[in-house]
């Protein structure tokens, strides 16, 4: 009798390590993981081909950063894309070969991906027109700053308000103007079309610009929030 | 993260969610607030009944009737200086205190505030913004007389109230650097703004009684369209990095009975211009009406002016349907059981 459930905790010990030792294998190698670095072999690339391999986007290339971006977000734009309601070339045929599971898990994956530590464009030069709007808005004219919403610095506020620090700046000014011509849904009460519709081409490049250089990540935090 | 870059964190704004559509259909039952109508205010009013503190703080408000209609004389509201034009020097570096204050004020005067507010979340663009009642003009309407106190008041002593209802905490001291800041702020925005005249976009532009008697049901089918999505469904609103980004709008977070966004008079008409961020205007008149009625018909930190009693505290100092104050919601008496008012002041955060 002792000897039996000696035997059955010993067994019960072994079954406990081995999933505590396989456990983080399988959360490394997760459906969202693969997907990111492999794609799903029915026509979904790589993520990681146009985001970079730490999800660090290409700023030049106008692709966005997703490393720490909310979960929840990122899932609604991989939704959008794939019902259409937001339009992209690129995006609209990949997110409509993945399934709902597959987007799930991408998602949570790049929301788990640690901030990069710096600015995508270090050397920028001062700012001083997109750091105002940006900062302070045009509040006489309905603008108020980004960061009454995004957070400050512009680092984001849960789901519904996306990190815009350390984002390549041609993919933000890139969203403005899809804002303008009805390319992106509205947003929540059409806030993002109703402040976009409010600014001009050199505010939008000043603004994107302006995020673009700020690190996505606060002094003293280096992952996601 | 420096005080300039962090400006003009702490606001609110508001939004749809289908889902809080949805709850707030689920419960329609939970209206049973005293009515309050047009017919009641003016019967107080013409009654000279003694004006609810909060309808005094009209002060915030006044000449709102005028700026009802900003563009009635086709003139642009007064432009304060630009924020890049601060002074330079000692006057300067108050100047820009005031600013750092207004915009983060349990950062910069902790010791006297008792939530998580900041004086931008109720006067937007740091006390800039016109028809969110603006510290330019605030600055060239004092020394005045208010119902609220019963004397005439400095510029300083209308801060003082600030501090004690809307901060929910303790008056800084006359002459101290806390009042001296945001007075330098304020006298600073308001150059070349003559004394003595109707301000155009002072206070918040008084909207026109409601239609119909404010209704908790529908205010909180407007409070789950327009405002959950930034201040939460609880109205606790939400922090970021332990600083309030969107406002709570009630609990112990928020300001207290004596404030005078409690007065749905206030808080109505400062929806209307400015709620959600972004979209002033954009709300109904009933709208504004009915989600100022739900904000105002939760709990909040007791009126510091508390006689130990509801009723005798509703009697003296909230007598007046704008009030909801010692009225009964939901089977609740409201200031009964309100979290003591001075919050977290003194504390650390």
């Amino acid at each position: 009798m002792d000897n039996e459930g000696k035997i059955m905790r010993i067994n019960t010990m072994s079954y406990l390590i081995a999933a505590a030792l396989v456990m983080p294998t399988l959360a490394i190698a997760t459906e969202g993981g693969v997907l990111a670095h492999q794609g799903n072999g029915r026509g979904v690339p790589a993520c990681s081909v146009c985001h970079g391999a730490e999800g660090q986007g290409n700023d030049a290339a106008g692709f966005p950063r997703l490393a720490g971006l909310n979960a929840a977000y990122l899932l609604t734009q991989l939704q959008d894309f794939a019902g259409g309601q937001r339009r992209n070339a690129i995006m609209m045929p990949i997110a409509k070969a993945l399934s709902t599971q597959e987007m799930q898990s991408v998602a949570k994956y790049y929301a788990d991906l640690p901030l990069p530590a710096n600015a995508l464009d270090s050397d920028a030069k001062p700012n001083p027109s997109g750091r105002a709007i940006a900062q302070h808005g045009r509040w006489n004219q309905g603008v108020p700053g980004c960061v009454q919403c995004h957070g400050p610095d512009g680092r984001g506020v849960g789901e519904t308000f996306p990190s815009l620090a350390g984002q390549s700046s041609v993919y933000t000014s890139n969203q403005l103007h899809d804002w303008q011509q009805g390319k992106r849904p509205p947003g929540p009460l059409g806030l993002m079309r109703a402040v976009a519709n409010k600014l001009s081409d050199t505010e939008i490049n000043a603004v994107s610009t302006y995020f673009a250089t700020l690190s996505p990540a606060a002094a003293g935090h280096r992952s996601a929030p | 993260m420096s005080t300039r870059s962090s400006a003009l964190l702490v606001i609110a704004g508001g939004v749809v969610l289908a889902l809080l559509i949805l709850a707030g259909a689920l419960h329609p039952g939970d209206s049973s607030a005293e009515p309050i109508s047009a017919a009641d205010d003016a019967k107080v009013a013409a009654n000279g009944a003694p004006r609810d503190e909060a309808a005094a703080h009209a002060e915030a408000v006044s000449d709102s009737a005028s700026a009802a209609k900003p563009a009635a004389d086709g003139k642009q509201p007064f432009s304060p200086p630009r924020i890049s034009a601060m002074p330079k020097g000692k006057f300067g570096d108050m100047v820009k205190l005031g600013h750092d204050i207004f915009t983060h004020t349990q950062k910069f005067a902790g010791q006297y505030v008792g939530n998580t507010l900041s004086c931008s979340n109720c006067h937007l663009d740091a006390g800039r913004l016109a028809n969110s009642a603006p510290l330019w003009a605030a600055w060239v309407s004092y020394p005045a007389y208010r119902s609220k106190n019963g004397h005439v008041n400095t510029f300083a002593e209308r801060l003082q109230g600030c501090f004690r209802f809307s901060m929910n905490g303790k008056a800084p001291p006359l002459g101290g650097d806390t009042l001296l800041a945001l007075e330098s702020y304020s006298y600073w925005m308001a150059k070349g703004l003559p004394t003595g005249t109707k301000i155009k976009g002072r206070g918040y532009p008084k909207l026109p009684k409601p239609a119909q008697v404010p209704d908790y049901a529908r205010g909180k089918i407007v409070y789950a369209q327009h405002c959950a999505l930034c201040h939460q469904p609880d109205g606790r609103g939400l922090k970021v990095a332990g600083q309030a980004q969107f406002p709570a709008l009630w609990g112990p977070d928020s300001f207290n009975w004596g404030a005078g966004m409690h007065s749905l008079k206030n808080a109505s008409a400062f929806i209307k211009a400015n709620m959600p961020l972004g979209l002033g205007n954009s709300l109904s008149d009933q709208q504004a009406w009915d989600v100022a009625m739900y904000m105002d018909s939760h709990e909040r930190p007791q009126d510091p002016r508390y006689t130990g009693s509801v009723a005798a505290t509703r009697k003296k100092f909230h007598d007046s349907p704008m009030s909801m104050y010692g009225q009964t919601v939901n089977g609740h008496l409201l200031g009964q059981g309100s979290t003591p008012s001075g919050g977290s002041v003194g504390s650390q955060r």
